[in-house]
């Protein structure tokens, strides 16, 4: 009986031993590291914003707000003014979340209410994510060379058959808002199909057994409680899409025609703030830059803004469901 | 084991006091399965009309399992599967014809976690006959079926309030004003008072009792206090695992008195010892 008593103390005061120095100064040196990476972060996009802010001050000066209402661009005369890009980018990304809202939340349904086996609905998810990593300039390859043929029939249909309207006034010619949005919808598809899935499968299951309970259909539990219930995150998602479509450059600057005119017809071609950046850069001289750079704010505002709001809808959301 | 469980349903009609009761629901559990496991065998459970029916034993003995196929809950659950008969009015709901949507819209349940939907007071309870697509009055069905609920009071002045801002007992006496509101004729309770204070759980009760004037009740409740106090029919499962399995049966069903006070099978006596001491 005593062996026990006398050894355990010793075996206890080894088990707390006092951390080392070693590890103090390990500690401290990693906690110090993470708080510096994590500030280089903030002060990076400090850094950016405020070099791009410096950079375009000249272009605010002389242009003002008369910069956002007027349509030309000219570089010999020096007449400047992104109207038609704001139209464009607005244009483009709204008819991208119209038709991406559309089929991710259609998608987001279709894999978490039980209508496929469970594997399947694995697959089918890695797909529709996988679509996030093709880059942005072979999708813009891509709507060049399949997607602008393939519309052109539906096009000419629309156009001939329903041309009154403004939406098909104009024929396709190539390259267009209407070819540019449907790259960007599914562009941003994954997003929205993502965030929609986290959405609806965070729903406690005993929402659908009360759904169900009550003796609604399969449809009616999905419109009527899953639905609602998932609509914050769903809002989010939407939100961030918008986002990300609002900054897509590469394949719109290859789909949307580049053309500097305001036109509700989605086969008119047009053009947007973040393809302007691209193409105008590499031949941009020193006042140009400038121009280009105040452009480049406006994109940052309308881009952080609507990320902001996503971000805190989908906060507001995800403390509301835990209660 | 058939032929005894019908002699004692006489004996219990005859036994009882008031009327003998006409039985609504006529739920015979021959097997039921989730995928391979036999979850529950051979238990028949009338359930009668304007009573309130008690289901009783250890857990895992498929109480909840029996309930939910009485309204094709388990439908929810893809492995389930269903063999035997319940005879609703007549009709087997487990018949290919019979869409289950129906069953569940004329066999209301209640859960054992409160689960209001995330909308109004008001829309909660209405939300049932806006399904039904009641055309009247629906200002007057609500209030109704508060009050049904015991809730009226609480709640008159804020209608418009999310169900989810309730407290426990007053979400789960919610939901079943949802349940109540278009007027099911059985009303299934899978542990009503499980997450509840005993505060709200003798609410409940009370209600329970009150409600048994216009629907017919059935109960699952792991407390045997509860089942006592409330039920009139008392029936209880235990779990065999003599075949290797944990398949759940009915053990006895009686009037609660009977089945509590002097019990046939000695399990039963066992179980209920056990509880007691
Ligand atoms: N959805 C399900 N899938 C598979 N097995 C289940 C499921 N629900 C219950 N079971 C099993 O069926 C048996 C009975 O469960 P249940 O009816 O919930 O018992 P009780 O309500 O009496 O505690 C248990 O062994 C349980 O593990
Ligand atoms: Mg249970």
């Amino acid at each position: 009986m005593a062996h026990p008593t006398t050894t355990l103390p010793q075996e206890a005061a080894s088990l707390s031993q006092p951390p080392s120095k070693m590890d103090i100064i390990f500690n401290k040196s990693f906690r110090s590291l993470t708080y510096a990476f994590t500030w280089a972060m903030v002060l990076l996009l400090a850094a950016i914003v405020i070099k791009i802010g410096i950079k375009a001050i000249p272009a605010i000066e002389r242009h003002g707000l008369a910069f956002l209402t007027t349509t030309t661009w000219d570089v010999n005369s020096q007449h400047f003014g992104i109207l038609p890009e704001i139209w464009g980018t607005l244009y483009s990304s709204l008819l991208a979340l119209i038709l991406g809202g559309f089929f991710g939340i259609t998608i987001a349904i279709f894999l978490t209410q039980d209508f496929l086996p469970h594997r399947v609905e694995v697959v089918l998810k890695s797909i529709i994510e996988l679509l996030a990593a093709i880059p942005s300039v072979v999708y813009g390859l891509w709507g060049i060379f399949v997607l602008i043929p393939l519309i052109r029939p539906l096009a000419d249909f629309l156009h001939t058959h329903l041309g009154w309207l403004p939406w098909f006034s104009t024929s396709l010619s190539g390259p267009g808002m209407f070819p540019a949005a449907l790259v960007l919808s599914i562009m941003i598809l994954p997003t929205i199909a993502a965030i929609s899935q986290d959405a609806f499968r965070a729903i406690p299951h005993k929402t659908k057994e009360a759904a169900f309970g009550m003796g609604t259909t399969r449809w009616e539990a999905i419109l009527k409680v899953m639905l609602p219930a998932a609509s914050g995150g769903i809002f989010g998602a939407l939100v961030l899409g918008l986002g990300r479509a609002l900054g897509e450059t590469m394949a719109l600057a290859m789909l949307v025609g580049n053309s500097n005119q305001i036109s509700l017809s989605v086969f008119a071609p047009a053009n947007t703030l973040a393809s302007l950046l691209a193409l105008n850069f590499p031949e941009a001289a020193e006042y140009e830059v400038s121009v280009l750079m105040y452009a480049a704010c406006i994109l940052l505002l309308i881009t952080l803004l609507v990320n902001i709001a996503g971000t805190a809808i989908i906060a507001m959301t995800g403390s509301g469901a835990k209660k | 084991m058939l032929m005894k469980s019908t002699q004692r349903e006489e004996k219990a009609a005859t036994q009882t006091n008031d009327t003998p009761a006409e039985v609504v629901l006529d739920c015979h559990a021959e097997q039921i399965f989730y995928g391979d496991f036999l979850a529950v065998r051979d238990s028949k459970v009338p359930i009668q009309k304007n009573k309130i029916t008690g289901f009783i034993g250890p857990s895992g003995c498929g109480k909840s399992t029996v309930l939910k196929s009485i309204n094709r809950m388990n439908d929810l659950v893809r492995t389930f599967r269903f063999e035997g008969k319940v005879q609703f009015h007549g009709i087997d709901i487990y018949d290919k014809k019979v869409d289950p949507v129906s069953v569940r819209r004329n066999i209301g349940m209640v859960f054992q976690q409160p689960n209001p939907f995330s909308m109004s007071i008001y829309e909660n309870v209405a939300f049932g006959l806006r399904l039904n697509r009641f055309r009247g009055n629906m200002d007057e069905k609500v209030e109704k079926a508060l009050r049904g609920a015991a809730l009226w009071d609480e709640v008159k002045n804020k209608l418009k309030n999310n169900g989810l801002s309730l407290s426990g007992g007053q979400q789960q006496r919610l939901c079943i004003a949802r349940a109540i509101a278009t007027e099911p004729q059985v009303l299934l309770m899978d542990e009503p008072c499980s997450a509840l204070d005993p505060i709200a759980t003798r609410q409940v009760e009370e209600l329970m009792i009150q409600l048994k004037q216009r629907f017919t009740v059935a109960i699952v409740t792991h407390n045997m206090q509860q089942a006592q106090r409330v039920a009139d029919q008392t029936a209880f499962f235990a779990v065999d695992i003599s075949q290797g399995g944990r398949t759940g049966y009915l053990v006895e069903m009686g009037p609660t008195s009977e089945l509590f006070n002097n019990p046939k099978e000695q399990l039963t006596k066992d179980y209920l010892h056990g509880e007691f001491s």
